[in-house]
């Protein structure tokens, strides 16, 4: 085979191949996911009153005693920054690390000093993409008696409130229970904002 | 660790074995030119191919001339890529107006996504347009792997066929792999991520207001987030299935878009080692004993199970933090525990640490969590599976023909032993094919210790390393273990986005990547001119027990020999002073 028809066909193949791969495949496949599953494609949208105020896979950043928060986020410039996902990369033995975990210690601490349980591990380290949707049920039980003090609101309605929110694992085995701290934060808001007698 | 963590770790492993022969069966069709259904509805596209290529489909060719032709194939992607990621500015599917990428990281990305490794020093959502992903490393993603195939099946003919010296036609090779493999189960793959919330839209990103309002590190209020578009499902079936590993995003399959639900994470992680699996049965239906390709499935499945233990019992343990209160880090029915630090909630141990087995046993390099947050004995799993060559399942075809060369060693090892002559399925191993199986072997090794000795002792390497002590030297080795096996992954807290990691690396991946493609190929034109020898009382038979344990313990006591010192002075000093 002469060096002419090597380089012919590979300039050939590639060319179309890149056409097949590179351009119909992601166009059809977007088109058919469009139509299909147009609320999963366009990154699950929360939209309220025609105003988009996040997405249900995206977690947000909380730190009023008054919402549940989330896991620690290493984005930068500032926590939950979902145009630059990022992990902490901080290695088992880095002192960032205690240092981190201390800081969000101190903060659970001084919002709730009357709190002794042992902290859920997950509320003391950072996702791994910095935009953890999820706690842990633990993670979130432990914030229960803050938020209802914060709130005026009764400890086991918050509890309960939880407990709707608290996804098992998919299909009844995989991944890990979890809850949405978005949407968990905002069905407390409109639980505070119902008249007392619909609580 | 809860019941349900051991369940799901069968659950993968029982489905990945289940997809193995259906899925190997009809690849050994594809390539055996015997009908296999698709063909009838695919077929006008792929003769419309060949017409316009000039290429005469019964036309094979002899080992140089295939080697020759994958080289001119590769090196026009790479450049494609390259030159796509310098002109992005001025092409069209651009709406975040991302400028050019610099020279050194254009390079160092075209190589990556055209040598299978998809090594990311860039992060996707900041650097790269939509045009250049799609266009560009999407194509490289298919490309790349359909490379890989095409290598393994000339080798498997080189076995298999007896006295000729053509090795098949690699761009009908190339071609089927793509079409009639690679491409309809990318379209499955897909559709089934978006269907859990994996986001593909040509929409420019949508911004969403915040709940609580915050304040960025330079005390400026923030009260929006960017929600993150772009056609990422269709790039990250392929990424996953093609062993590629590229992430869409960033920080890869940990990015809720990229992998939002536990579901969307076992098609993942099936998509990873899918493929290389089934390779196996594909390479034993071609060589007309499947036991063989059983054997090689045996071998890798034992060393993955052994490592995917190691990795979930280490990560379950907490690292201890002194954060001045009691922590609760043990499993309950409400947390997964251990070390959480760079997971996810919704994968939480056993997801990842099973995620960070698979991904380094196959040549992929994507991840759902932070490898360098990993404890030391959890964190040097992965780096131990790239430093095996990659030969646990492996890279799509790369990993098989890596697996080969292992068993050829093996006999030749055997051979010695005993004073057998040394044959593999029934083809003597002589000089040159033991010379050309040493390459293939030594190449990786001294690429990744090469690169790390390099980059230990000079300012540019040190210069970039984000964890103190000798967390920082496993950075350096996990990245060119990575580079120099063709992963991708790393401890990502090493700044790799430097022209000195970026043209060391490239390098690394380089001569990882087809400096055994050569000499593979060379050793199957020299393998498919032998005659097969019938087998006779002296043969050592290499589908026994006994031929996968010599395999198993030639790939460990390799690895063991070459990386234990390097292990050393990273993951095994750390995991002491813990």
């Amino acid at each position: 085979m002469s060096m002419r028809s090597l380089i012919r066909g590979a300039l050939v193949v590639f060319t179309l191949l890149t056409l097949i791969t590179g351009v119909l495949y992601p166009l059809a496949m977007t088109g058919v996911a469009q139509a299909l599953f147009p609320q999963q494609a366009n990154g699950s949208q929360l939209v309220v009153d025609g105003q988009v105020v996040g997405s249900t896979l995206i977690g947000q950043p909380f730190a009023d005693p008054a919402y549940f928060w989330g896991r620690l986020s290493a984005t930068a410039p500032f926590a939950y920054n979902s145009a630059a996902a990022s992990g902490s990369n901080l290695g088992a033995l880095n002192p960032a690390r205690s240092a981190a975990a201390a800081a969000r210690v101190a903060a659970l601490q001084s919002a709730d000093p009357a709190n002794s349980a042992p902290i859920p591990i997950d509320l003391v380290t950072a996702s791994g993409s910095g935009l953890d949707p999820h706690i842990s049920p633990a993670a979130a039980l432990y914030q229960v008696e803050r938020v209802a003090r914060a709130r005026g609101l009764s400890p086991e309605l918050v509890r309960q409130l939880v407990e709707q929110h608290t996804e098992g694992r998919q299909l009844g085995i995989l991944g890990e229970p979890r809850v949405n701290v978005l949407l968990l934060n905002r069905a407390l808001d409109a639980l505070t904002a119902a008249p007392a007698a619909e609580r | 660790m809860q019941w349900q963590s051991y369940t799901q770790l069968a659950l993968y492993l029982g489905l990945l074995l289940v997809c193995v022969k259906p899925l190997g069966a009809y690849m050994a069709r594809v390539y055996s030119d015997q009908p296999f259904g698709l063909d009838r509805l695919l077929a006008p596209v792929e003769r419309g191919i060949y017409r316009l290529a000039g290429v005469e489909r019964k036309a094979e060719m002899g080992w140089k001339t295939y080697a020759g032709a994958v080289l001119v194939f590769n090196l026009l992607g790479l450049l494609v890529v390259y030159l796509l990621q310098r002109i992005q500015q001025w092409l069209p599917l651009n709406p975040a107006q991302l400028p050019a990428v610099t020279a050194d990281s254009a390079f160092n990305t075209a190589i990556s996504f055209a040598s299978n490794t998809n090594w990311q020093g860039y992060s996707g959502e900041t650097s790269l347009s939509y045009l250049t992903q799609m266009a560009g490393l999407g194509v490289q993603n298919f490309l790349s792997a359909a490379t890989g195939m095409a290598v393994l099946v000339a080798l498997i003919r080189g076995l298999s066929r007896q006295s000729v010296r053509t090795l098949g036609n690699f761009w009908v090779d190339l071609t089927r792999s793509t079409l009639y493999i690679l491409l309809p189960l990318a379209c499955v793959v897909t559709l089934l991520l978006v269907s859990q919330g994996v986001v593909q839209s040509f929409d420019p990103y949508q911004s969403a207001t915040l709940l609580q309002p915050t304040t960025s590190s330079d005390g400026t209020p923030v009260t929006q987030q960017v929600l993150p578009l772009g056609p990422a499902a269709s790039q990250i079936a392929i990424k996953q299935l093609g062993t590629n590993g590229g992430g869409f995003f960033g920080v890869n399959s940990a990015h809720p878009f990229e992998n939002p639900t536990p579901l969307s994470n076992l098609v993942e992680m099936l998509a990873i080692l899918l493929i290389p699996a089934a390779l196996c049965y594909t390479f034993g239906v071609m060589v007309g004993d499947r036991r063989q390709g059983w054997a090689v499935l045996a071998a890798m499945t034992l060393i993955f199970v052994a490592f995917m233990a190691l990795s979930v019992a280490a990560e379950q343990q907490a690292p201890p933090l002194e954060s001045g209160a009691p922590l609760a880090t043990a499993a309950t029915p409400l947390q997964a525990g251990g070390n959480m630090e760079g997971k996810e909630t919704r994968f939480g141990i056993a997801n990842s640490a099973l995620w960070a087995t698979a991904t380094t046993a196959a040549s992929n390099g994507s991840v759902n969590s932070m490898h360098d947050a990993y404890t030391p004995l959890g964190g040097m799993v992965p780096m131990v599976l790239m430093q095996l060559g990659e030969v646990v399942y492996g890279g799509v075809g790369s990993g098989l023909y890596g697996m080969l060369t292992f068993a050829i060693i093996a006999v030749f090892v055997a051979g010695l032993m005993v004073g057998r002559t040394p044959e593999y399925l029934g083809k003597k191993i002589e000089t040159f094919e033991m010379k050309m199986a040493a390459l293939i072997i030594l190449i990786p090794c001294v690429t990744v210790l090469l690169a790390t000795a390099l980059a230990v002792s000079t300012d540019a390497g040190r210069a970039t390393v984000a964890n103190p002590g000798p967390h920082g030297f496993s950075e350096i080795l996990y990245a060119a273990s990575s580079a120099g096996n063709n992963n991708g992954s790393a401890f990502a807290g090493l700044g790799a986005n430097t022209p000195f990691y970026n043209m060391l690396l490239g390098l690394a991946m380089l001569s990882a990547r087809y400096w055994l493609i050569v000499p593979t190929l060379a050793l199957a034109g020299a393998l498919v001119r032998k005659q097969r020898v019938p087998t006779g009382a002296g043969t050592l038979p290499t589908h026994t027990p006994l031929f996968v344990g010599l395999l198993i313990g030639v790939v460990l006591i390799v690895g063991a020999l070459t990386f234990i010192p390097a292990l050393a002075l990273g993951p095994i000093v750390e995991q002491l002073m813990l």
